[in-house]
């Protein structure tokens, strides 16, 4: 531990624009970070009501669709092309801009260093860099609707050689291919910043008495996920410029010979197709790991906080969510399965990929676990945090099948993957994001945010999630394929009506979000005031102004006595400890 | 409000359950017509199993556990879980320890009844080539030889989808492409799997085979069809624009039947 | 709880010099006492320049992976004649490591206080041979040029460009660390971590390049 209250040198900043545009303050690039995700979730999910408007009723004129592309949508009729383009677009802004972005760049970069007693980030340039190169990484991707014809239709995974060879195989596949290589790329450098400071602020920043073991649950899900992003981005950065060099310098890194499209035969000759798919996937795993971890530690530290009881072990959760950073990336083949790959491979990677369950498990289990006998807090927060629980058995639970190359004969590229995946990454995790908010955002703006619309956006969610996507497990089991833009084979006609049920509750859901963003907007300006620690809180954030001072605890010397979560005991201030009180409580195993 | 969460999510999970348990229509899986399929279904059967008892049993103790506990005060006494996480680790490992042995190791057969067995000496070849976006079947005609690829003549105006010279090439000269897949029952096929331009994906749910076509590879698939119909090939892997409606038909025939198909076919070449 | 500062403040020079063992010393920065190193942390720049590091390993090795399937996956793999010029200018990528050390004894010393002369020249000098080795890859990439090997020419020219190009880039943001390194020493605010964190960069782009030439020279 070392003296860290001297580590910024300067004052507070005095400019509007280094205030609020180009700061290096930690907290303002959290935030920064959240609207850019906030701004992107409610375009991502627009793009998704398009698409399943679309789907349930395919030839009909959406009326507006075609003030988002004249050429794409002409009359408000959504064409193949656009449909794929709207895909592509839907998962790379949800995956990277929202999923990677929120719950860790977010809340991160905000709560990391006060979790840690620390004043900033040991690079707080690298922080400001770090969030202005994913800003423009979003803006360099969405660049692509406004140029040519559009963005590319090749899907969040853009596998070769449709994603490699240029224009010639379809709309977008041009300067739309290499707008999502360059934009990834830079998004990759934004979020290896990142890590860098993520990583060297929990090594490095704790204050006096902040043992590693002292940490919260929430900033262990942190440094783990950092740690993932550092390999997984360092792999996809070649990869993008490998594929960028293939359209822009004639290489064939991805492409082999003798491909002919239009019976033109094409110039490149040698590369290979499946290296993409091997590059992509070792980093595509990992990421939704590094999608769904902060997730687990923020639920964890929300949940002890309203159970009013620790977790059954705070060591044992985190082992299991190193167990599964460390796992990660031995069980990538999984998604190519079916891909050519050598059929024994197969079963080297449906191996680790059952194994991968065995932490996950244990983590659920710790958390019903501690449940029982505790003294649930029912509020907005702690019940996000109770359906992401739900959720994520729900969306797990789906893995075992997945997870087997004989049952992967028949449920890939079907709308059980998608099933999967959504009520994983697409719920699941973005309930960690809402539960997050809703426990955080007194302490980030100083003002409450309504109760009661908070609780109205829960159950329309969870009910809507479920109606929504719990579905796509059936239709995938019935072998509806996936990325069809319309459903013209014979045996998907009887589905079409499960397709317009799930549209309803897609909208419905949709509607949800839309009253968490009034609550969020409303709230910051005339919500109630906040006090220090309105949750009865025992982690550093709660023992600091709300917004904390622009160098997080106004020059105090900060000094950690106790584990984070001292609830259940007999505090001076109630049933719980501040982890920077001086008091002395019999507590159950305190952690050293 | 924590007694109506519970009770929401008991429902859900009983909702959510219901339709596999009941094996309601859009649950159903298509009807298995291989010779393999049955491994892949009796593997599907225990995975649904084994996933649904862990799915309920969770969920309903999630629920359980909100009901007991949801609005408890400092008035009532905290309780720890017997065994505390200790039990926990102890029931993650074997819990999901037997599960990962039953489904993986056993799973391998239905695998290896695909991938790990060589197609039979006498397992009638049939070549299909995928490209954007159709498919194409090529059957190597009487003298029972595939005559060489050239992508350079590949001419869809002209019909020639595979790109084949029946001047100079003896072998192609007897070569029969057709549309459709007309297979008889109850007869391997090894099938010869090209891709013209990109990534493409050969599913016969009924058949119970999905495989990807590789630009660069050549992969092959076996399996026999045990019910004579007509069924549908479509693509699986997101090749472009026409991707939703690149499908072929595949017919199964008697024996008789499809001689007769394949006479038809070599007269119209 | 031991309040050992290992984060020493700038070296203010204009004051008695300060102990500068805690920045990295490890075992022997915790006294050699077990107890104290559990609780010791290293400097934030020497956690972070390891971090990255492991990043642009991992990017190297993707790279590799990608070379190892390119090369045995068709027949077109024609073997490279290296530019002798590559060779000169890991001379001068070695000898710039060596005036580094140099600069970390000069700087140290003055700032035990061992020496008065406030001498950055082997900073520059080893800004120099950085410059010059950049040039000289330039120089590499006329000279392939010069024999009609451009990027997409063959597979092998692909990648000894993209070796190159990504390894020199790296190279210049060792430069740029370089830059910062004397810009604070000349202000008299250089921390000794952000030193060594540098030239731990600069000798892992000797090592790095090491590890792509062989690549190069076997393979390419």
């Amino acid at each position: 531990m070392h003296d860290v209250s001297h580590a910024t040198h300067h004052g507070p900043p005095t400019t509007f624009i280094r205030k609020h545009i180009f700061s290096t303050d930690h907290k303002v690039i959290g935030k920064q970070y959240y609207a850019l995700a906030l701004v992107a979730a409610f375009f991502g999910m627009f793009l998704s009501w398009i698409m399943r408007i679309h789907l349930a009723w395919t030839n009909a004129a959406i009326p507006g669709a075609q003030l988002l592309s004249s050429n794409g949508a002409p009359g408000g009729v959504i064409t193949p092309e656009f449909y794929l383009q709207l895909m592509t677009m839907h998962g790379t802004i949800m995956v990277f801009f929202v999923l990677t972005t929120a719950p860790f760049a977010a809340f991160g970069n905000f709560f990391l260093p006060i979790q840690v007693g620390a004043e900033d980030m040991p690079f707080p340039r690298f922080n400001m860099m770090s969030f202005w190169v994913t800003f423009l990484a979003f803006l360099v991707l969405v660049a692509s609707f406004v140029v040519g014809d559009g963005p590319t239709l090749g899907g969040w995974t853009q596998y070769a050689p449709l994603s490699a060879v240029g224009a010639a195989s379809g709309p977008g596949q041009g300067t739309g291919a290499v707008l999502w290589a360059a934009s990834i790329g830079l998004f990759c450098i934004g979020q290896l910043l990142g890590a860098l400071n993520f990583i060297s602020t929990t090594l490095d920043m704790r204050t006096k008495g902040m043992s590693l073991m002292r940490l919260p649950l929430s900033a262990w899900a942190w440094f783990i996920t950092s740690c993932i992003g550092l390999t997984a981005f360092a792999v996809l950065l070649p990869a993008c410029v490998l594929l960028i060099l293939d359209h822009v310098a004639g290489t064939s890194f991805f492409i082999p010979s003798g491909l002919v499209i239009n019976d033109k035969m094409l110039p490149h000759s040698g590369g290979s197709t499946l290296l993409w798919q091997h590059l992509f996937w070792f980093f595509g795993h990992p990421e939704v790991y590094i999608a769904i971890v902060p997730a687990m530690g923020i639920v964890s530290h929300i949940l002890v906080t309203n159970m009013r009881k620790p977790m059954l072990s705070h060591r044992v959760l985190i082992y299991c969510m190193m167990g599964i950073g460390f796992l990660s990336y031995v069980v990538y083949g999984h998604h190519m399965f079916v891909s050519g790959m050598n059929p024994f491979s197969a079963l080297v990677f449906s191996f680790p990929t059952l194994v991968i369950t065995i932490p996950a498990t244990i983590i659920v289990l710790i958390w019903l676990g501690s449940l029982y006998g505790s003294r649930l807090r029912i509020n907005a927060a702690s019940l996000f945090a109770l359906g992401f629980i739900s959720m994520f058995i729900s969306g797990g639970v789906s893995g075992f099948f997945l997870a087997q190359p004989s049952l992967d004969i028949l449920l890939h590229a079907t709308y059980f993957v998608v099933g999967h995946f959504h009520m994983v990454m697409g719920v699941a995790a973005m309930f960690g994001i809402f539960a997050g908010t809703y426990f955080w955002f007194p302490k980030m703006t100083g003002r409450m945010m309504n109760e009661t619309l908070g609780k109205i956006h829960f159950w329309m969610s969870f009910v809507g999630a479920y109606a929504l996507f719990m579905p796509f497990h059936y239709l995938g089991l019935a072998a509806n394929i996936r990325r069809y833009q319309a459903f013209t084979d014979d045996y998907l006609q009887k589905l079409i009506p499960v397709h317009q049920f799930v549209t309803v509750a897609a909208l419905f859901t949709g509607l949800a979000q839309i009253i968490f963003l009034y609550n969020l907007i409303h709230s910051r300006f005339w919500g109630a005031k906040a006090s220090e620690n309105p949750w009865e809180a025992t982690s550093l954030e709660w023992s600091t102004d709300s917004p904390p001072a622009w160098n997080n605890f106004n020059g105090k010397h900060i000094v950690v006595y106790h584990d984070p979560y001292q609830y259940g005991v007999q505090g001076s201030m109630g049933d719980y400890v501040m982890q920077t009180s001086p008091e002395q409580v019999a507590t159950p195993g305190d952690e050293k | 409000m924590a007694k109506f969460v519970a009770v929401t999510i008991f429902v859900i999970a009983i909702a959510s359950a219901y339709p596999i348990i009941g094996n309601s229509w859009f649950t159903a899986a298509p009807q298995d017509i291989s010779t393999h399929g049955y491994l892949i279904d009796h593997q599907m059967k225990d995975t649904m199993i084994e996933a649904g008892v862990a799915f309920l049993a969770s969920q309903i103790l999630l629920a359980w556990f909100i009901w007991s506990f949801g609005n408890h005060t400092t008035k009532d006494k905290l309780g720890y879980f017997p065994g505390g996480a200790k039990a926990m680790v102890i029931a993650g490992f074997l819990l999901v320890g037997t599960e990962v042995l039953a489904l993986g190791v056993f799973g391998t057969k239905a695998w290896a009844s695909v991938y790990f067995q060589p197609p039979a000496a006498d397992a009638l070849p049939i070549q299909v080539q995928a490209g954007q976006f159709a498919f194409y079947f090529r059957y190597p005609g009487p003298d029972g030889k595939f005559g060489p690829l050239h992508a350079d003549l590949i001419n869809e105006g002209n019909q020639n989808y595979f790109g084949l010279d029946t001047t100079n090439d003896a072998d192609s000269k007897d070569d029969i492409v057709a549309a459709e897949m007309a297979i008889p029952v109850n007869k391997e096929i090894h099938l010869l799997m090209h891709s013209k331009d990109l990534g493409h994906s050969f599913f016969v749910p009924e058949l119970r085979v999905q495989q990807d076509f590789v630009p660069g590879l050549d992969l092959s698939l076996h399996f026999t069809a045990t019910k004579v119909g007509k069924y549908e090939i479509v693509c699986t892997q997101l090749c472009g624009l026409g991707h939703y409606n690149m499908k072929a038909y595949l017919e199964v025939m008697s024996q008789s039947d499809y001689d007769s198909w394949l006479k038809q076919q070599a007269a119209l070449q | 709880m031991a309040t050992t500062i290992h984060e020493p403040p700038k070296i203010d020079l204009t004051q008695a010099p300060i102990s500068t063992s805690g920045g990295g010393g490890g075992f022997a920065a915790a006294g050699g006492d077990l107890k104290l190193l559990s609780t010791y942390s290293p400097p934030p720049a020497t956690t972070a320049v390891w971090v990255g590091i492991a990043a642009i390993t991992m990017s190297f090795i993707a790279f590799t992976s990608a070379l190892i399937v390119r090369k045995g996956g068709a027949p077109d793999w024609k073997h490279l004649v290296l530019p002798p010029i590559l060779y000169w200018n890991t001379a001068v990528l070695l000898a710039s490591s060596f005036t580094l050390e140099g600069a970390r004894k000069q700087v140290g010393a003055y700032m035990r206080g061992a020496t008065a002369a406030k001498s950055a020249f082997w900073l520059h000098a080893t800004l120099g041979l950085g410059l010059l080795f950049v040039a000289g890859q330039y120089l590499a990439w006329l000279q392939l040029r010069a024999q009609g090997l451009y990027v997409a020419t063959s597979p092998n020219s692909s990648f000894f460009y993209v070796f190159t190009v990504i390894h020199a880039l790296h190279v210049l943001g060792g430069l740029l660390g370089l830059g910062y390194v004397i810009r604070r020493f000349h202000a008299g605010v250089l921390r000794k971590s952000t030193l060594d964190a540098t030239s731990h960069y600069w000798h892992f782009m000797d090592v790095l390049w090491l590890y792509l030439l062989f690549v190069l020279w076997s393979k390419i």
